[in-house]
């Protein structure tokens, strides 16, 4: 009786192991189809023509593959979006964590969560139906589908993955630090910026490199709000087509399994490297700089 | 001899004449006045407003968009836009077969991917021991949230739609939702089952219940709402996602509502994007891009706030 319920435990266990490793199937299967469907592209141009090609025609005749000007897009929307999300971010983690009273901290946080729940079509809606005239308006230019507006959009969309991994790393800071800094006379401003940000640094670039990784993946914004046109920008209100933007808007023309078909599956591993090495980092300086009491200062 | 404690040295000509009473047993403190506390004071002040205002803003922007999307689509939301298929090339009637669609997909997607989710968590939680394999599950996982959506929607293309030959279908963007929405639900029940205190569990096992008994009679139980919550929490991802359906299930126009897991649908996340990009009259149907986004935001709020309110109550509960 007794081994018998043993090894049914054992068996429940293995199942539960089984279930567990699906999550790492669904992603290799993720690259072993992008791979699949994408590798084809190679046969017509090679490697290099793919990725620093400046012409991005794929339905003219001959067809032109260079995503060069897509991941400069996508780099630069990236770029910007941080700029406005990794301040606000922070700032707004180290308020909620260390300064905010119970009630303000109440209010504000499930409001970050909402803003992070937004659906991504209807921000991308936003951008363009109300950001973009307003944009045309005051700023005089010629769209205000642009590389500023798509950044916008994106910075505001990645704040909530950086507040609230941000926060939870400032909050971990063990008490006594901050207690100890307190007693020898620095201000809570002086903590905060001398202690408790330095303690949980590495928190925070977690946060920042897994928002970016957000921004970089997001797709409806970019589709609907960047203004779409394949050429690196030259100024931050000229229009850009991000890559998955590329990818979202032509893959219902491409022909199947044709050469424009393998080029955005082509496209799509670029953007998924992308992706993957962000959230490899990211998981290296988090386990790395991992906070083990307060030895770590 | 008086016993009042000196602080401050430099200004002991302006300290009190309070001498005289000479209470032995009393400390008189004085406040430390060094010259540039005012300053550090003022400019702590400034730079704590500055946080102030950097985290009101997110709910400022939020309000915004929220704002904007009633404020323009409250007035097309009427029983007939809610219960009608669109007419007229997409110009006129309602949203009805983007709402049934979007909630298939939706539930779809929760049932396939709640006990994936929910079994993976308890693993994680439950049994696995820390080291090399516990690493790798939760570095893929870490990895899978990390997917960009329209990775998930190639994905979901070329294996469900091309390779398992689904087509385009409601089981195929099902999938794909389930896929891109495990990594929500595997962090909330972690959560939820982290929350259940070890003194639950130490007292079933030393009663000579064996670890499954315990996990299924005695952690999942206490858990559970939580557990319910992060599927609340998956339901709304799913149902707000656009990339991951564009290629695998939904389609710009059926004037029918599916009958079977294999038809293609309408989806609320993409009919917003199709009328505001692509449909015939851009201008002319604003007022039912408002009004799509605004049924769009409702469902997905909702739920959210829901979960959050749910979450703080047992949060509340527990501690």
């Amino acid at each position: 009786m007794k081994t018998n319920s043993k090894n049914t435990d054992r068996v429940i266990q293995s199942i539960f192991f089984m279930i567990a490793l699906a999550s790492i199937m669904i992603l290799f299967m993720i690259s072993v189809f992008l791979f699949m469907e994408g590798i084809p592209i190679l046969n017509h141009v090679s490697i290099f023509d793919f990725i620093f090609g400046e012409y991005w025609y794929p339905t003219s005749d001959p067809p032109d593959f260079g995503i060069y000007p897509l991941i400069i897009g996508s780099i630069a929307t990236t770029f910007v979006s941080a700029l406005i999300s990794i301040p606000l971010g922070v700032m707004t983690a180290v308020y909620l964590a260390e300064i905010a009273s119970a009630k303000f901290r109440e209010i504000v946080k499930p409001m970050v969560e909402l803003l992070a729940a937004l659906p991504s079509v209807v921000i991308g809606f936003f951008g363009m139906v109300v950001m973009a005239p307003f944009l045309q308006d005051h700023f005089d230019i010629a769209t205000g589908l642009n590389l500023f507006n798509a950044s916008l959009m994106l910075g505001f969309m990645s704040i909530p993955t950086i507040c609230s991994i941000s926060e939870d790393a400032i909050y971990s800071v063990p008490n006594n630090l901050k207690e100890a800094s307190l007693a020898l006379g620095a201000t809570h401003l002086e903590t905060i910026t001398r202690v408790i940000l330095p303690a949980s640094i590495s928190g925070i670039s977690t946060a920042v490199i897994l928002g970016m990784s957000r921004a970089i993946g997001e797709t409806m914004v970019v589709l609907m709000v960047a203004g779409g046109a394949a050429m690196a920008p030259a100024s931050i209100f000229d229009p850009v087509r991000p890559l998955p933007a590329s990818i979202a808007a032509e893959m219902a023309e491409a022909p199947f399994r044709g050469e424009h078909y393998a080029a955005l599956f082509a496209t799509g591993i670029v953007l998924f490297l992308f992706t993957f090495t962000f959230n490899i980092v990211a998981d290296y300086i988090s386990n790395k700089y991992r906070q083990v009491g307060d030895s770590t200062l | 001899m008086n016993k009042s404690l000196k602080v401050n040295a430099a200004n002991n000509e302006s300290m009190p004449d309070n001498k005289k009473e000479n209470r032995p047993e009393t400390y008189q403190t004085e406040k430390l006045e060094f010259s540039d506390n005012a300053f550090k004071k003022g400019f702590q002040s400034v730079v704590f407003t500055i946080f102030r205002c950097s985290a009101a803003l997110n709910g400022f922007a939020l309000a915004i968009v929220v704002y904007f999307m009633a404020a323009n689509g409250l007035k097309a939301i009427t029983w007939t836009f809610l219960t009608q298929s669109p007419t007229d090339s997409m110009t006129k009637g309602g949203i009805l077969p983007c709402i049934v669609g979007t909630v298939c997909l939706s539930l779809g997607a929760i049932l396939i991917a709640f006990p994936i989710g929910v079994a993976s968590a308890i693993y994680l939680n439950e049994y696995a021991r820390p080291g090399r394999m516990l690493r790798m599950i939760r570095l893929g996982i870490n990895n899978l949230a990390g997917v960009p959506s329209v990775v998930f929607g190639l994905f979901g293309l070329a294996f469900f739609v091309v390779w398992m030959n689904m087509g385009v279908s409601i089981l195929a963007g099902a999938l794909t939702l389930a896929a891109m929405s495990l990594p929500v639900i595997i962090g909330s029940t972690e959560e939820a089952l982290r929350a259940v205190p070890d003194t639950y569990r130490e007292a079933s096992l030393g009663l000579g219940a064996t670890k499954w008994q315990t996990i299924f009679r005695v952690v999942l139980p206490a858990a559970m709402p939580g557990v319910l919550t992060g599927g609340i929490l998956g339901i709304s991802r799913a149902a707000g996602e656009t990339a991951p359906i564009m290629f695998t299930a939904a389609v710009f126009y059926t004037p029918y509502l599916p009958s079977s897991p294999f038809d293609e649908i309408m989806a609320l996340p993409y009919h917003i994007y199709v009328l505001a990009t692509a449909g015939t009259e851009i201008e002319a149907t604003r007022h039912l891009q408002y009004g799509t986004a605004i049924v769009l935001i409702a469902l997905v709020l909702g739920m959210n706030l829901a979960a959050i309110i749910y979450r703080a109550k047992l949060r509340k509960k527990m501690s």
